[in-house]
């Protein structure tokens, strides 16, 4: 796409997007976009650590819970209003990353991705069993006051547009990262670990940047879920399916793009919904059917995911368009 | 916490000791499926799942114990496996690591789902089978069930063992797992041996899972309990060595059944993944695992 076009395309996108819970009051659709907005948010935050560093995270639940728990914990034991907790936790969130971090980082590959869901559950186990955060039983939030300062709202327009915020903050985030000099050296490690380290490139300090940008992020999504739903439990904000969750909706969009995770969330909320409408209420693992073997398809065609398949398509339609210009696959060819 | 009496300390090691060779044997499905070919399979707990629910409905439909059709269930297994490796793994040999853990978490995900929509989320037990009831020896007290299945875990460990290491399939297997191209100019067919691997290490983790049949509720996702452990094992016992899984698997269940008892049975598994973290920081090789 040209600079003009990409730019109207994304004003169109804007004005859409904010203007969709004035068009659409039925607080059903509200809610699925409010759902698709926090899972790709999510999906956003985990790419950075996923996509650009190549480290694959299984155990992101644990920063997202991190989040939830601290704002909670600050709501009901000290009385203090979320949005100081939105904070709190996601500089908790941070520190635990750098402990995490300073562990972790030592492994590569498959062993980085099994030491984070050891950490996860871990993390689930302790809280589990930690009696001033109400432990395996969950923390209730409280239902009043209402209004912007208690961050508890009656209707869902407000939740919408605050998960609105925090996807296009993580959006910026993530697209200053790429663009940054961080982001070109992140990119560098994930493709030649090596080569990268033999240009003094300090790994261990970029991937902890990377990690606790990712993790922070996270954790105020944790923040708004507690706040959205006013109750959190160890299995729902710490879960190892939540975890999975977030890992899926990056890679089913597209692991390294700035979109995918967006789309990939649309995907999976999609799937989740009819799922749901389908079969009841379990769904009766028809969603985890689809993504499963969506997971595969990408794995085996498209490691870029949904957005690699997309931007593939749109490549072959332009050549095809402008017969001067050759389709990249058959300038691949002629080289 | 009362007092610790020897027989019930030994009681509960003996306890730590049968759990631990079951999971040996889905660790070393696992481990087998590493050391040849360099990849993680993430959806090892599926194959148990599926072990278990391959004894349930043998127990359900033909009203076989799960020992009787033990041998169907695993032939099944092997199917799948060799399966799973023509349909999905053979594609992504060459592809990025990224792509190999994507393609085995995607399968883990769409096995889970392919058992819940098929049997649904129920958990389901396999009662009155063969191996009900106790044994007391000494003092001690023995759970049938379990002790048939550490005496399988045992069997089924040293078949395989053995044929690893004394016979020509089994070493043809080995020299793919130490140099793929050095076997491929000796004439090894490493995609067979490839296939080989996922067939046993598939087999492996089902036996597993019939053998859990008798003692363990039956769900789709009940998997997730053991893969998790079995990434310990492996670690502990050292990527692709099969002995080391043997002794890691031991090891792994002592400290979730002694250690589960010393501290309290809620830590149990934050134990296990304790040692999982501290081996990967302070010997990442494991044991027996090669430098």
């Amino acid at each position: 796409m040209t600079p003009p076009v990409k730019f109207s395309a994304f004003l169109i996108l804007f004005a859409v997007t904010v203007a969709f819970p004035l068009v659409v009051s039925l607080p059903t659709y509200q809610n699925f976009a409010i759902l698709v907005l926090m899972v790709a948010q999510l999906g956003v935050a985990w790419n950075i650590l996923g996509g650009y560093a190549g480290q694959v995270s299984l155990g992101h639940a644990a920063f997202f819970g991190i989040g939830a728990y601290t704002s909670s914990a600050l709501v009901t034991l000290a009385g203090l209003s979320p949005w100081i907790g939105l904070v709190a936790g996601a500089g908790m969130a941070c520190l635990f990353a750098l402990v995490v971090g300073a562990i972790c980082f030592r492994l590569k590959g498959h062993y980085f991705a099994m030491a984070t869901i050891a950490v996860a559950e871990i993390v689930q186990v302790v809280i589990s069993n930690c009696d001033p955060l109400s432990g395996a039983v969950g923390i209730y939030l409280p239902l009043t006051p209402r209004g912007a300062a208690a961050f508890v709202f009656s209707g869902k327009a407000p939740y919408y547009y605050i998960a609105l915020t925090l996807l296009a903050a993580s959006l910026l985030v993530n697209h200053l990262i790429a663009r940054s000099r961080v982001g070109y050296y992140l990119r560098a490690i994930k493709d030649e670990p090596d080569a990268a380290r033999s240009l003094g490139i300090n790994l261990p300090r970029l991937k902890l940047i990377a990690l606790a940008v990712s993790s922070a992020l996270t954790a105020m999504g944790g923040t708004l879920y507690a706040q959205k739903e006013l109750f959190i439990d160890p299995p729902s904000v710490l879960g190892t399916q939540l975890s999975l969750k977030i890992a899926l909706v990056a890679i089913l969009g597209g692991v390294g793009t700035l979109w995918g995770p967006v789309i990939g969330a649309a995907v999976l909320v999609a799937i989740e919904e009819c799922s749901r409408i389908f079969f009841g209420s379990s769904g009766l693992g028809t969603d985890m059917i689809v993504y499963g073997t969506l997971i595969i398809v990408v794995a085996v065609k498209s490691p870029s995911g949904i957005a690699g398949l997309l931007r593939a398509g749109v490549q072959a339609l332009q050549a095809r368009r402008r017969p001067g210009v050759a389709a990249p696959q058959e300038v691949e060819e002629r080289a | 916490m009362g007092h610790i009496t020897l027989p019930l300390l030994t009681q509960v090691l003996l306890s730590g000791v049968l759990i631990g060779l079951i999971y040996a044997l889905v660790a070393i499905g696992l481990t087998l499926i590493f050391g040849v070919m360099d990849i993680v399979n993430f959806a090892h707990g599926e194959f148990v799942m599926l072990g278990m629910y391959g004894a349930f409905w043998g127990v359900a439909y033909l009203a076989l114990d799960p020992l009787v059709t033990l041998p169907l269930t695993a032939l099944l297994l092997f199917a799948i496996g060799v399966l799973v490796y023509r349909l999905v793994i053979r594609k992504i040999l060459a592809a990025p690591m990224l792509s190999q853990i994507f393609a085995t978490f995607g399968l883990m995900i769409l096995l889970r789902g392919m058992a819940q929509f098929l049997w649904k989320p129920d958990h389901r037990l396999v009662s009155h089978s063969l191996v009900e009831g106790r044994l007391t020896v000494m003092g001690l007290q023995f759970g049938g069930p379990q002790l048939v299945a550490g005496a399988g875990a045992v069997i089924v460990t040293a078949a395989v063992w053995l044929f690893l290491n004394r016979t020509r399939l089994g070493a043809a297997l080995e020299a793919t797992a130490i140099d793929r191209e050095a076997a491929t100019l000796m004439g090894i067919d490493t995609g067979r041996m490839f296939a080989l691997a996922w067939g046993i290490g598939a087999t492996c983790a089902g036996v597993a899972g019939v053998l859990l049949s008798t003692f363990f509720p039956i769900f789709p996702e009940v998997g997730a309990n053991f893969i998790l452990i079995a990434f310990v094992v492996v670690v502990l016992g050292g990527f692709g060595s099969v002995a080391g899984a043997f002794l890691a698997g031991l090891i792994v269940g002592e400290v979730e059944v002694l250690g589960g008892f010393l501290v309290g049975p809620a830590y149990k598994t934050a134990l296990v993944l304790t040692l999982l973290l501290l081996v990967l920081l302070i010997r990442p090789r494991g044991l027996l695992g090669k430098a």
